[in-house]
């Protein structure tokens, strides 16, 4: 992807992990945001893509700033949300920041790709030196900006690398359509991209996945 | 629904509001209903509030439920005590604003308070219907709806909105009539009444046939079944609240005494608050309408009469926009029961949002202060009105 840096460069305000989504997005399609918090994203691709957007998100507040922003959403838990929507329901699926607090991961990746044509799936990138090096010396486990909870409180109950993504997309059997590897900001408003060994200096993996030609429905 | 109307507190009001009446079917053409039977003429009562634009396109509707009336917002008289029943979220720069929205809300058919019911004379016989009166479905009430709509001009309503059985009138409005509906907001209502929901209702209308005073519904030239009515309006309250409404308004305090009576007097407060709302009731409601209504309420089922017994073949029909509001402390259709046409929504890749409102006061939330509400319906409002 050479687009990445020129659409995170047009998308002013946004938070940068999500004006690289933004990048991927074809204008006019249909999208779903999974835990999509307080519209941010699907307000702005609503906006200046013109998709048509739904999100679903568990907390009543963000719900209604979702409704704020003009943006359909539906109050749930988006592991149950998920099964009610036919197949291929969306061109794109996206699962922001979620992922490493999913209880059944393999599954909801297999339903993200029944109902999407093509799912963006993000997560805080475990691999990262911070956290390797916590462990190494420290002998803790890893508190980061990222991932900044005590292991006794953490709602993060997977611990994912960039590198682990991959091989979880051979085993699940998806194809990984594109990848973006981003070091962001404490408050991740700023960031870049990292070309250079992600999976060690990365704090964020972005990935558009498809299901693999020809056995979408087996997905 | 129940009435817990006050003067708004900043004084914001549409100010005065004036019933009008609409007449159609006038025999031999006559009204031909879900159940067979015919009717004429219907007359509906209805008030409208703000104004009409050039392009037709900002009329909002209002169903109102069980007990409620035309009189959605504002005052007949300078002197009245009390404005109409949704005059909270009703109003200039409130939820539903009346300095951009056209209003319009009209009385049921079968009530009793101005349009056509088992109260009105019977042009067959000079007198009173009682229960020559047809049975009517919450899908005669909208279709009588959808005529005054005509009669108005309004080809395209923007919304239409309303909570329990005025929610069974949104959901059919959107699936009777999808061309004529841009906005849906179904509010503390369901597709179809539980069990439950009938069982309350049958104690109800129980109450009043037991009354001596009913005779089979003539008791229009004598006494009327109060008492069987006041009893129908508790086991009603009863389902309005929750529990936790229950134990913070009353828990088991006792009315103006120190000590239980050791008789069947009042004792506790709870008991007063339902004598007193059921007495009250009786001074304004028919009790003759309050069993149609019931009746209406628990045939509605919109799997069986939109959908061939799927939900979701139901909702294949609609073509508006859904905002879907429950309340945590629902208990006469609980959240599930909003989940459930939501999830038919989902399937049929409508545009729907769904938000479930965290308030203890159970079913009658919708008619009390809420900021959270107004401000979904308003925001809501404010997307659809700028989409097409």
């Amino acid at each position: 992807m050479s687009g990445e840096e020129t659409a995170a460069q047009t998308t002013a305000g946004l938070r940068f992990d999500l004006s690289v989504i933004a990048g991927w997005i074809r204008p006019g399609s249909k999208v779903l945001d999974l835990g999509c918090g307080n519209g941010e994203l699907l307000s702005y691709l609503k906006e200046h893509k013109e998709v048509v957007a739904t999100g679903i998100e568990v907390d009543e507040e963000r719900v209604a700033a979702c409704i704020h922003r003009g943006v359909p959403v539906i109050q749930g838990d988006l592991n149950e949300e998920i099964e009610d929507y036919p197949d291929k329901a969306f061109d794109y699926v996206i699962l922001s920041r979620t992922l490493q607090q999913v209880y059944e991961p393999d599954r909801l990746i297999r339903n993200l790709l029944r109902i999407g044509r093509r799912a963006v799936v993000s997560f805080p990138n475990f691999g990262h030196i911070g956290c390797r090096l916590q462990l190494l010396l420290g002998g803790y486990a890893p508190k980061t900006a990222q991932l900044p909870y005590e292991w006794y409180n953490t709602p993060n109950i997977r611990i994912i690398s960039i590198k682990d993504f991959h091989r979880f997309a051979r085993e699940i059997g998806f194809t990984i359509e594109a990848e973006v590897a981003i070091n962001t900001d404490s408050e991740d408003k700023r960031g870049r991209i990292v070309r250079l060994l992600p999976n060690l200096f990365a704090t964020y993996g972005i990935f558009l996945i498809a299901p693999r030609t020809g056995n979408a429905a087996t997905m | 629904m129940s009435e817990y109307i006050e003067h708004d507190k900043n004084g914001v009001s549409v100010g005065l509001v004036e019933k009008r009446y609409f007449t159609f079917a006038e025999p031999p053409e006559c009204m031909e209903l879900e159940g067979g039977a015919k009717l004429g003429p219907v007359t509906i009562a209805y008030e409208t509030v703000g104004e009409l634009n050039a392009e037709r396109s900002n009329a909002i509707l209002v169903c109102h439920a069980l007990s409620g009336d035309s009189h959605v917002a504002g005052y007949y008289t300078p002197d009245d005590p009390k404005p109409g029943w949704w005059d909270l979220y009703v109003g200039p720069g409130k939820a539903i604003d009346t300095n951009r929205y056209f209003v319009v809300c009209s009385n049921i058919l079968g009530s009793c308070m101005g349009t056509t019911g088992p109260a009105s004379i019977n042009p067959a016989t000079g007198r009173p219907y009682g229960l020559d009166f047809p049975v009517v479905t919450i899908g005669d009430m909208v279709r009588a709806q959808r005529r005054l709509i005509d009669h108005l001009g309004i080809d395209r309503l923007l919304a239409v909105i309303g909570g329990s059985i005025g929610g069974m009138q949104v959901l059919e409005w959107a699936l009777r009539y999808p061309d004529r509906v841009r906005a849906a907001i179904p509010l503390a209502t369901t597709k179809r009444h539980s069990a439950l929901a009938i069982a309350f209702n049958e104690v109800a209308r129980q109450a009043i046939m037991a009354d001596p005073d009913w005779r089979g519904g003539n008791y229009y030239d004598g006494a009327k079944p109060a008492r069987g009515l006041a009893v129908a309006r508790m086991v009603g309250h009863i389902t309005y609240l929750s529990d936790e409404a229950m134990r913070r308004k009353f828990g088991r305090r006792l009315q103006d005494k120190s000590d239980f009576s050791f008789n069947f007097d009042v004792d506790f407060q709870v008991e007063s608050y339902l004598r007193y709302q059921g007495t009250k009731f009786v001074e304004r409601f028919d009790a003759n309408s309050f069993l149609y209504i019931t009746k209406a309420a628990d045939y509605f089922d919109i799997k069986n009469q939109h959908g061939r017994g799927s939900t979701v073949r139901a909702f294949a029909k609609a073509r508006a926009r859904f905002l879907v509001v429950s309340f945590t402390s629902d208990w006469l259709y609980p959240t599930y029961q909003s989940r459930d046409m939501v999830k038919a929504m989902k399937k049929n890749n409508l545009d729907v949002s769904f938000c479930e409102i965290k308030a203890d006061c159970g079913h009658d939330a919708f008619l009390l202060p809420n900021e959270r509400l107004a401000a979904l319906i308003r925001d809501f409002l404010e997307r659809v009105s700028h989409e097409r």
